[in-house]
């Protein structure tokens, strides 16, 4: 399975950034094989607005199942579950333990967005 | 002659300097409140409003059964106001610019549009001044399309003042694009010099011809005044720092009626701001 996780480095014990749309990067994980890759999210950090709709796309079309961040905001909900990816919220620190966590069960899945829409 | 009435921030003096300007001038005269998101020129006038309009921007509708989820109206749409992401769109009314361009790129012609309210205009006759008025909705970010609507509402050959939002962002540009000359309100503090060049740029990359109105000179220091003569942006006015025009602002009268003393200051500032229309 394919995670995406919000970041602002680019390796697994980098921080993991709480906001969805204007994340630096996405760090995405195969929890499978534990292969690796960064995704940019230039364009989602540069959206006057829509940078939760823009970011979304971009993790959509990484062809990722789940996203694990701080917070999402509803339009970017909106447009993740649309696009059939689960969304998970997290306090964890780095995107090793954010990792660890979803991989012991420990995270539960967002039945809606959590921060109203300005935050992401 | 139009002449918007701008500042790089709120609470500078902008509106007082609109409505005051407003009423020394004579009529006919039309005062145009772009400060759409909190217009309060109509504080300072009498007059009920006579005329109402809903001012709505077109937004786009799917129809489900003719998309196919080709994805080419996401493709297209710079706000992401439109998403497709091998699925029927979903649509976010409060993202888009109404540019009609999604239904054009639909190959299946499954976008229509439809209105979506944004504001409402108001028109009223309050002692010989026309003051039209854009109210924009709580919760729509949308402003520029409700102040072209209000200038919309000018009427060629009438003296017409503008009172422009707050800032140096796409409603104050939609604001001031035609305008003949641009008076830019700002105090002289440290922020007011920094909101003024801000403003004085943004002018000036429109093209506009500009001079300056210091309110509240006595605070402050004397550097907003220096850095319009290293610039060359004429001062058309000081207002001095004076406790009684701030006890007729919250009184919500003007200048010129409760401190009759003020009227030459007013007069002058148009008198300046002709010439200076003349010179460019
Ligand atoms: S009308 Fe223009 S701005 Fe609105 S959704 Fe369509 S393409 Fe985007
Ligand atoms: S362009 Fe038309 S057919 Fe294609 S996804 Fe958009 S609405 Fe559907």
């Amino acid at each position: 399975m394919r995670v995406a996780f919000t970041t602002s480095g680019d390796s697994l014990d980098a921080a993991l950034d709480a906001r969805f749309g204007r994340a630096p990067r996405f760090l995405v994980c195969d929890t499978d094989s534990g292969a690796v890759e960064v995704i940019d999210n230039q364009k989602g950090m540069d959206a006057a607005q829509g940078a939760g709709i823009q970011a979304a796309q971009t993790v959509a079309r990484a062809g990722v199942q789940a996203v694990v961040t701080g917070h999402c905001g509803p339009k970017a909900f909106r447009v993740l579950s649309e696009a059939g990816v689960a969304v998970y919220t997290t306090d964890a620190a780095t995107v090793a333990e954010a990792l660890e966590r979803f991989r012991s069960g420990g995270l539960t899945e967002a039945r809606s967005a959590d921060v109203d829409g300005h935050w992401v | 002659m139009i002449i918007a009435v701008a500042s790089g921030k709120g609470g500078t003096g902008k509106t007082t300097v609109a409505v005051n300007l407003a009423r020394v001038i004579g009529s006919p005269v039309r005062l145009l409140d772009c400060d759409v998101e909190e217009p309060n020129a109509h504080l300072f006038l009498s007059g009920e409003a006579s005329e109402r309009e809903t001012i709505s921007v077109p937004v786009p509708a799917v129809d489900e059964s003719l998309c196919d989820a080709c994805g080419e109206c996401g493709r297209f749409c710079a706000y992401h106001a439109i998403v497709s992401l091998a699925t029927k769109p979903l649509v976010f009314p409060e993202l888009c610019h109404g540019c009609g361009g999604c239904a054009l790129v639909c190959p299946r012609g499954a976008i229509r549009e439809v209105d979506r309210r944004i504001g409402v205009i108001e028109i009223r006759n309050a002692d010989g001044i026309v003051l039209v008025q854009g109210l924009l909705d709580v919760g729509v970010a949308m402003a520029p399309p409700l102040v072209r609507a209000v200038k919309a509402k000018l009427v060629p050959g009438e003296h017409t003042i503008i009172d422009a939002p707050p800032g140096t962002a796409c409603p104050v540009v939609a604001a001031v694009r035609g305008a003949d000359f641009v008076i830019l309100v700002t105090e002289p503090t440290p922020f007011g010099l920094n909101d003024l060049a801000l403003a004085a740029d943004m002018t000036a990359s429109l093209g506009v011809p500009f001079g300056v109105v210091v309110n509240r000179v006595g605070v402050g220091d004397g550097r907003v005044h220096a850095f319009c003569r290293e610039r060359g942006i004429p001062v058309l006015l000081d207002i001095p720092d004076d406790r009684r025009i701030a006890e007729a602002y919250s009184r919500g009268k003007l200048v010129v009626d409760a401190l009759p003393e003020y009227r030459g200051h007013f007069e002058r500032l148009l008198e300046r701001t002709r010439e200076a229309v003349r010179a460019s």
